[in-house]
């Protein structure tokens, strides 16, 4: 994965729009976070291959960037991100990778499934 | 010292699980000629780290655990791995039938005098408790003269309070060689803490080599 290239980026963003497209999303401290942390509040959240169409799709501020999608009746949001590729299945893949390099946050867009 | 044993049967639900915390025992059973399964329940598809500097995404990172952990069970001589397809962080929202199945049909053919496992409250990551439950259910349904005997890896920061010292400690320094080729062989996950340790052992920093050279279990107590 590459840093964001915010133009590029919000091209690929506006080539998925319109489409019936599979979302990964997901949020996450790590399952040890209150382990080596203790009173640490640990959450996050995670949803995948489930399909949607956005109408519009935006990459805001700087890095870490936002992203949002709005949909017909709703929104799909992420904060964070640092890092894109479109890889060799066209899959738009956005991280978020914290100082130490690990994975904070993750928004990914596919016309197809994504592995189990 | 181990026991010469039938078979082992390990099952942990993260590649590397098995070179954290048994590494030293798995390759000291192979070494004695005491056949050894591993079942790998997930890729650890959900992992946060993806290498330092990152050589892995989200969607890759499957395929490159599951080559990181045929090459640990390369190193550790370690031949029977069977990955169960399940998915990382999932473990404890599966159907718990579906799962003590699982773990009976493993018993069932490998026939082991060990299972390995994490505890079912004290080994810290929801996967590793979801799986140890499992195990227990499953053995805890067979006759008990037809039951191996459980020994359950524990790491929460409460163990100590909770279940007293261990009850096993294997002593394996001869195979620390293949201990350390195990973990580096998760590079992906490791990277962040073996260039430490590494320094440790070299300055025989005692912790650090306690670490390497000792493996504590605790052992089920079937009611």
């Amino acid at each position: 994965m590459e840093t964001v290239d915010v133009k590029h980026l919000q091209e690929l963003l506006d080539s998925f729009a319109n489409k019936d497209v599979y979302i990964h999303l997901e949020t996450t401290n790590g399952s040890y976070a209150s382990h080596f942390q203790e009173g640490f509040f640990n959450a996050g959240a995670f949803i995948r291959n489930v399909v949607i169409r956005y109408e519009l799709g935006k990459v805001a501020g700087e890095s870490p960037h936002r992203i949002g999608l709005k949909l017909p009746s709703g929104w799909i949001y992420a904060q964070g991100i640092t890092h894109y590729t479109l890889d060799e299945h066209n899959r738009l893949l956005m991280a978020g990778l914290g100082p130490d390099g690990k994975l904070a946050v993750a928004l990914e867009i596919s016309e197809t499934p994504f592995a189990y | 010292m181990l026991q010469k044993e039938r078979h082992v049967l390990i099952v942990f639900p993260h590649p590397d699980d098995e070179s954290f915390g048994t590494a030293g025992t798995i390759a000291q059973y192979i070494e004695m000629g005491v056949p050894v399964t591993y079942a790998c329940l997930t890729l650890g598809e959900m992992g946060r780290n993806l290498g330092n500097p990152p050589f892995a995404n989200r969607e890759t990172l499957p395929q490159i655990r599951k080559q990181e952990l045929l090459d640990a069970c390369n190193a550790m001589g370690l031949t029977d791995l069977r990955m169960m397809g399940l998915r990382d962080k999932t473990i404890e929202f599966e159907d718990p039938e579906k799962l003590v199945k699982l773990m009976t049909d493993l018993i069932e053919e490998t026939n082991p005098s060990v299972v390995i496992s994490f505890h079912p409250t004290l080994a810290v990551h929801p996967d590793h408790n979801a799986t140890g439950v499992a195990v227990i259910e499953a053995m805890n349904r067979r006759p008990e003269t037809d039951r191996p005997v459980l020994y359950m890896k524990a790491f929460d920061n409460d163990t100590l309070n909770q279940l007293g010292e261990p009850h096993v400690v294997h002593h394996t320094p001869n195979v620390a060689d293949k201990k350390i080729a195990a973990l580096r062989a998760h590079a992906s996950q490791t990277v962040w803490m073996l260039p430490d340790m590494e320094k440790r052992w070299a300055a025989d920093d005692k912790d650090a080599l306690d670490w390497l050279y000792n493996e504590a279990f605790y052992i089920h107590e079937f009611k």
